[in-house]
Parts: C-alpha cells; sequence; structure tokens
C-alpha cells in the first residue's frame, strides 16, 4: 500500500492537469448536469433588494475588471442587468478600471437588445473615469459633473432621461460593483461610509472571503462569489447562462481536487510513518 | 455558419479574411499557447504572455490618454479643441498637470528628486480622505458586528446567538495568537492554538475560493472553445 502512494507522490504533475481538464471538458461533452444547490443567502440578498425596489429605480453598476477575470464576472454582471431590466429599473453603467470599458459595452450590448431596452431611455454607460477613490468621492456631489457631462461616446449626460433626476448618491437606490481587484474596498470607505449608498458586490471567488464581513456587518448589501455566484443569480432570475452552464464541470472538478487533497494526505501521513 | 462568419470581409495580401473568424482563431491559438505552460516554460507561451501584458497595456495608455489627459487637462485648457468649444478655459488644472508632469522626472535622474513632490501631494491626499473614513469602516463597524446578542430570546434565534459566540470566540482567540508580549502558555497559550484553528479555517474558505476562481476561469476558456471556436473550425460539431 505505502508503495502505490509513495509512486502516486511522484506521478507526472502533468496527468493531474489532465484529469482536471477532462473533469471539466466532459460535461460540456455529454450534457451532464448536476444540481447547483441552494442559492446562498449573500446572493439571496441582492436579488431580494432589487426585487423591492421600486420600477424605475436607478441602479448604479461600476464593472471593474480585464478580460483576464470575464470568465468569473460577466455571467453574473449579465445577470444582474438582466433582472434589473426585468423589474424595470434604469441602469447607470460606469467603470473605473481601464478595461471595464470595453467590458461594460459586452454585457449592456448583449443584455439590452434582448430586454428591448433604449440607451439613454432606459440605460446609459457612463465609460471610465480614471482616479478611484476621487470619482467615488466627486459622484457623492455630482454625479454628471463627474462624467463631464458625457457619456462612453461623447453623447451629454444631462440631456439623457435616464438619468432624469440623477444627482448624486441620494438618487441612486443601489449601487453594484463588479470587481477584480480592491475597488470594492474603496466603495465601502468613501460611499458607504460617507454617503451611506447602499452597496453589493460581485467579484471572483478569490476576493469574495475577504468582502463577506462587510455583508454580515451591514455595510454591504450582498456578495455574488465568482461563478457559483453568478449560477445562483441565473437561477434565481430563471435564465440560465454561463454561469450556470459551468457549473456541472465546477463540481466535477472541485471533488477531483479534495480526492487529490485527501489522497496526498495519506500518502503524506503514511510516508511519515515509514521507518 | 455561425453568426461570427458573417462581418465584413478584410483583404490581405490577396487573402480573403472574415475578421471576426480571424479573431476568433486567434484567441483559439493564443489559448492554446498560454495552455502549453502547463507542458513547460517555452517559446510560444512566453510569446503569448507578452502579447497580452503589451495590448492589456497599450488598452490602458489609450484609455487614460482618452479619459485623463485630454479630457480632464487639455480639453479644459484648449476648449477650442473639443466639441465644447463654447466652454471657457479652466486654467486651475495647470497645478495637477504640472504635479502630473512631475511624476516623469523618475525617468531622468538628475531630476528625479521632483517626482516627490506629486508623491507626497497623493500620499497626503489619500490619507487625508482615507483615514477618517477607514476607521469607522474597517475597525468600528466591524468591532460592532462582533458585538451581536448571545442569548436566544424572541428577536434572536438561536442559531444567530450560535454563530454570533462563534464570530466573538473566534475574533478573542485569533486575536491573542497575534499577542506576543507575553508567552503562549495557561489560558493564553489554550486561547492562541483555538486562534490557530479559527485561521486554518479561514484559510482553508480562502483556498478553496481561489480553487474555484481558477477553475472558473478554465470554464470559461473550455467554454469558448467549444461553443464559438469549434463551430468555425468543424461547422457539424456545435455542442
Amino acid at each position: 500500500m505505502r508503495d502505490i502512494f509513495s509512486r502516486l507522490q511522484e506521478i507526472d504533475r502533468r496527468w493531474l492537469y489532465l484529469l482536471i481538464f477532462a473533469a471539466v471538458v466532459i460535461p460540456f461533452l455529454t450534457g451532464l448536469k448536476l444540481p447547483a444547490g441552494v442559492a446562498s443567502p449573500a446572493t439571496t440578498d441582492i436579488y431580494d433588494y432589487i426585487d423591492g425596489l421600486a420600477p424605475g429605480s436607478v441602479i448604479l453598476i461600476s464593472v471593474d475588471y480585464s478580460p483576464a477575470s470575464m470568465a468569473e464576472l460577466e455571467p453574473m454582471a449579465k445577470a444582474v442587468v438582466r433582472h434589473a431590466f426585468t423589474c424595470g429599473h434604469r441602469v447607470i453603467a460606469m467603470a473605473l478600471f481601464p478595461e471595464g470599458a470595453m467590458m461594460v459595452n459586452r454585457v449592456l450590448d448583449e443584455v439590452a437588445p434582448e430586454m428591448n431596452k433604449t440607451y439613454a431611455t432606459d440605460y446609459v454607460n457612463a465609460g471610465f473615469k480614471p482616479g478611484s477613490v476621487a470619482v467615488i468621492l466627486g459622484m457623492g456631489k455630482d454625479i454628471i459633473g463627474v462624467f463631464e457631462d458625457t457619456d462612453a461616446e461623447g453623447n451629454a449626460l444631462s440631456n439623457m432621461p435616464v438619468m432624469a433626476g440623477v444627482k448624486n448618491y441620494d438618487d441612486i437606490d443601489l449601487m453594484i460593483d463588479f470587481a477584480a481587484g480592491n475597488i470594492p474596498f474603496a466603495w465601502i470607505t468613501y460611499a458607504c461610509e460617507q454617503y451611506e449608498l447602499k452597496v453589493g458586490v460581485g467579484v471572483t471567488a478569490v476576493m469574495a472571503t475577504d468582502l463577506y464581513p462587510f455583508w454580515k456587518s451591514g455595510q454591504l448589501v450582498g456578495v455574488i462569489n465568482g461563478l457559483k455566484g453568478a449560477a445562483e443569480y441565473e437561477d434565481l432570475i430563471q435564465v440560465p447562462g454561463d454561469g450556470m452552464l459551468g457549473m456541472s464541470s465546477q463540481s466535477i472538478a472541485h471533488a477531483l481536487i479534495i480526492f487529490f487533497v485527501i489522497l496526498g494526505n495519506i500518502g503524506y501521513f503514511l510516508a511519515r510513518r515509514r521507518p | 455558419m455561425p453568426e461570427a462568419q458573417q462581418g465584413t470581409e478584410l483583404v490581405f495580401l490577396g487573402l480573403t479574411f472574415n475578421p471576426e473568424v480571424l479573431g476568433l482563431w486567434l484567441q483559439a491559438v493564443l489559448t492554446f499557447a498560454i495552455f502549453s505552460f502547463l507542458w513547460g516554460d517555452n517559446r510560444v507561451y512566453k510569446f503569448a504572455e507578452h502579447v497580452f501584458v503589451g495590448i492589456s497595456a497599450g488598452y490602458g495608455a489609450v484609455i487614460v490618454w482618452q479619459q485623463a489627459v485630454l479630457l480632464l487637462l487639455v480639453f479644459k485648457l484648449w476648449p477650442q479643441l473639443s466639441a465644447k468649444a463654447d466652454v471657457t478655459a479652466d486654467h486651475w488644472v495647470i497645478i495637477p498637470g504640472i504635479l502630473g508632469l512631475l511624476m516623469l522626472t523618475r525617468f531622468m535622474p538628475k531630476y528625479d528628486w521632483l517626482s516627490r513632490y506629486p508623491i507626497a501631494f497623493t500620499v497626503g491626499l489619500y490619507a487625508g480622505t482615507g483615514i477618517p473614513r477607514i476607521v469607522p469602516a474597517y475597525l468600528l463597524r466591524q468591532m460592532g458586528a462582533t458585538m451581536k446578542p448571545l442569548v436566544p430570546g424572541a428577536d434572536v434565534g438561536w442559531w444567530v446567538a450560535v454563530s454570533s459566540l462563534v464570530v466573538l470566540v473566534g475574533v478573542i482567540c485569533t486575536l491573542t495568537y497575534f499577542y506576543f508580549s507575553r508567552p503562549h502558555e495557561g489560558a493564553l497559550g489554550v486561547s492562541s492554538k483555538i486562534g490557530i484553528w479559527f485561521l486554518m479555517v479561514a484559510f482553508g474558505a480562502g483556498f478553496g475560493n481561489t480553487v474555484m476562481a481558477r477553475i472558473s476561469l478554465l470554464i470559461g476558456r473550455v467554454e469558448f472553445l467549444l461553443y464559438d471556436w469549434l463551430p468555425v473550425w468543424w461547422p457539424g460539431a456545435g455542442l
């Protein structure tokens, strides 16, 4: 038995890569569907908050990730925007991350036509603005002023129906930051603390553990955690997307990694006991 | 025929390309180039890595030039260059403009001391705006969240009370682990050992989430290869 474990400990790691790759690909090829589980309270809280807002409410979304994190964050951004449109809310999109400017377009260009929403009336892309903390603080006083009264295409924000009655954070009903960096902490510190803006976050799974304490303390409305959170949100709005599509692969890959961890530990302890 | 193949055609060196199909192939080739690192470090991987870093930096530079330098500095000083020619010039932006230019002295060893001024300004600004808000956001509210009712009652369910107790014990024990002014013996030793267990659970949760994040990225690439690229490469293989 010890010899088997000794050999396993010396196995070429590329075999493990191949097994993980197979675990991810097989559900796609076979159409295998595993249950994604019940939505976590952190995700449900954001869903419930958006659902509870009166139609016509204003939801600000900040898309602060690059293509490197797109696989995790884009499905949740699309699901949340789809939900906001379904509820009849207005969406103001922006980016504090340079690459976020094109990520915003990917989300809005897909979801808005599906939901028959009109640019400038139902939603707007204010584009990227550099200087994250200064922008967040400035928006507390004058949102249109911070964006120099121009959207991402150079059109005047002040003439758009979607911006009617929107002066500062007092007129924003919920802000959601989709982020792969530290920007959610700036929203918590400046927008939440100083202006009492309601903030929710959709973040990569790596970041989620750092943000859960802020949700438990009531500083965040909720936390959508990586692809799992996206799948939960898609399940809540009953519109399957890329999040739910990948969950079977996620489950099998996780089971395989747990198996490797257990196997590795047994091997380690057996090797330690060897005289 | 996938939707991606219906775009405007591009002619290069007498060959006709569909830009969107070309884009899909480029994405697929670069994806495989990055995956080749799993086999071992190699030149193909290095090339793809440099392309990624270069494009990201280039894209970021262009966006910052358009959104910051032009919009916040050049067009404010010379509004006639922008679409808003009727706006009066704002000469106050000369001050941040000069501070920004001083940062570039980092590239000139003889004058790089000048860059300390914008750095000092930035540090001072962020410290001044940050400290009064960071203390309540990171400390006071988090401390408040650990002081929840521990006794079940009309407003507090059993599960909430138990959760509050776990949080309180976790915070105290973890803090005692980081208390180094006395040897970790007796009650302090027991408390710090429990603190280690709480830290282990936190690290485990963090590691689990990190695994999920990495697998998610792999899933994203596999979805692209199977749903976007494969139908272009092999039209009958649509999943």
